[in-house]
């Protein structure tokens, strides 16, 4: 098997697959971004925290129109991971409205992105439903 | 008249839809020339001028002038997003307020008849090694595989997140929302689309972003819309008929989102609306319950919902209830986006938040035609830009 890459860095992969944040140690605010400095406070030490893997469908929408190369139709939210707001894509169930509701509970989950010419497999990350 | 005051001498705005026979900088002469006119001045009494335009290039400012009057005054050519007009104006009102003119003008100008969906990052090329890149350390781009960055996308997450808040939401809500400006429009012959919409046609045409069919998004046009600004002093030295068209700039305030949580995972719209909408009210000395009409940024139909809410249309968390009422139609008790919005008016975006104040002022004016609201005497401007930017303007009618 071959190496395997996560599709953004703050991806851990491995046993059990979460979600990093860096945290500001001042303030206490969250990012999963490359930092300058914090937005909250303006502090520029930064400490790395895991964020809770499952979480609370806060926000979504069912995406019929996107960027080429995207399969439509998909589900983007905004889930709560216990405090902690995450951004990403609904996965392992039907995109419809039917099947997806605000509230609903969900869990970090991974799928493959593809091999690349090195046979580097790349993981993303979506949210499934918890039951 | 206050000398200190700030007035809209002269305001017009294009006819928003398709100009294939015009470019940028025909629509925006074409608006410039007819403030210009509406004013009953000319581009040798302007002082300052402010020029915005996403897509029109650089300079724009300044390609206007050569078309139109070469005078050496200074021109800030400014961008924020779908705020951009909104900015425009201010700066005219800030060159004014410091004294630097007594007189300027803003224009705000866009083609974009035909353009696609306007979604929000850069993508990442696929293929090749997975190599990191980015502030994210992406190997593939992440807008479609972690969330969406589409527009339509990101305001129905915003209007489905205050559904999951307050409740009472829903599409079918949402759709009457767009059946209720689709309905407005018909009477205002500015509007790139003027066509009545029943709640079925709008709910079963294509999907965008759910909830967001394709009559629930704004509609990409072309146009273009200008203003010429006066201070209350230079007013004073002009015509009757001029003091009496000229309409008060009662408020004029530019706010950024504020940190939150969340923010950065999805735009807030919120706050920063709510914000402009209180200081703009602290400002012009009145409160929601004095506006005679509101048009506001109606870029979704999710997004019309949440903007009752953050400029005090309603009672916090009383949104859904509020539009129920029929309080934002036209013949309620708040009327909102009464010239069509952005969803059937039309969207050229550096134009629009001119445009918006074009309405308003029409109406205090009385001069709106059939869709005139009677004896409307203080009314709201409102634009937000993704990223963000919010432009609030309360404009009153001239007491002359």
């Amino acid at each position: 098997m071959g190496e395997q890459i996560p599709h953004v860095d703050y991806l851990i992969l491995g046993d059990e697959p979460h979600l990093a944040a860096h945290a500001c140690t001042r303030c206490g605010a969250r990012y999963f971004d490359r930092r300058n400095a914090c937005a909250a406070c303006s502090g520029t030490e930064f400490t790395s925290v895991d964020v809770s893997p499952v979480g609370e469908v806060r926000a979504f929408t069912i995406v019929s129109m996107a960027a080429p190369g995207i399969p439509v139709p998909f589900v983007a939210a905004v889930v709560d991971c216990d405090g902690t707001s995450v951004r990403g894509n609904l996965i392992n169930v039907e995109p419809d409205p039917e099947h997806v509701a605000t509230g609903m509970k969900v869990r970090l989950a991974t799928y493959s992105l593809g091999l690349d010419e090195a046979g580097t497999e790349a993981v993303g990350f979506g949210f499934e439903p918890l039951s | 008249m206050a000398s200190d005051d700030i007035w809209i001498l002269g305001i017009t705005m294009t006819k928003f839809g398709k100009h294939p026979d015009k470019d940028t900088i025909d629509l925006a002469s074409q608006a410039v020339m007819g403030a210009l006119a509406d004013g009953e001045v000319t581009m040798g009494d302007m002082g300052v001028m402010a020029a915005g335009s996403l897509m029109g290039g650089l300079g724009v400012g300044q390609a206007v002038q050569k078309q139109v009057g070469q005078t050496g005054i200074p021109v800030y050519n400014v961008t924020n997003a779908c705020a951009t007009g909104a900015t425009a104006l201010r700066t005219v009102v800030m060159s004014i307020k410091a004294g630097e003119a007594d007189m300027g003008l803003a224009v705000g100008v866009e083609k974009l008849a035909g353009a696609g969906l306007l979604a929000g990052g850069s993508r990442t090329a696929d293929g090749g090694t997975w190599s990191p890149s980015g502030r994210y350390g992406a190997v593939a781009a992440v807008d479609g595989r972690i969330g969406t960055e589409t527009m339509p996308g990101v305001f129905a997450q915003i209007g489905l997140e205050y559904g999951h808040r307050y409740g009472g939401t829903s599409f079918e809500l949402f759709a009457r929302i767009s059946e209720k400006n689709h309905a407005h429009s018909t009477l205002n012959p500015f509007a790139a689309y003027q066509k009545a919409m029943t709640l079925e046609q709008i709910m079963g045409d294509v999907m965008i972003a759910y909830p967001n069919t394709r009559p629930m998004c704004s509609a990409n046009c072309d146009g273009a819309a200008a203003a010429v600004l006066v201070s209350g002093a230079k007013l004073k030295t002009l015509s009757p008929t001029q003091q009496r068209r000229a309409v008060k700039v009662a408020a004029s305030v530019l706010t950024t989102d504020p940190f939150e949580e969340a923010c950065q995972i999805l735009p807030n719209v919120n706050t920063l609306t709510r914000n402009a909408a209180r200081t703009a009210y602290e400002q012009a000395g009145v409160g929601p319950e004095d506006l005679d009409l509101v048009e506001l940024h109606d870029c979704f139909a999710t997004a019309e919902l949440v903007h009752y809410d953050n400029l005090m249309l309603c009672e916090e968390g009383g949104a859904a209830d509020f539009f129920n009422s029929g309080a934002p139609w036209r013949h309620g008790s708040m009327p909102v986006n009464v010239s069509g919005g952005l969803q059937s008016k039309g969207h050229p975006i550096a134009a629009t938040g001119i445009a918006n104040v074009w309405e308003v002022a029409t109406h205090l004016r009385g001069e709106a035609g059939d869709r005139q609201i009677p004896d409307a005497k203080v009314g709201l401007a409102h634009v937000i830009g993704l990223g963000s930017a919010c432009g609030v303007h309360i404009l009153e009618r001239s007491a002359a």
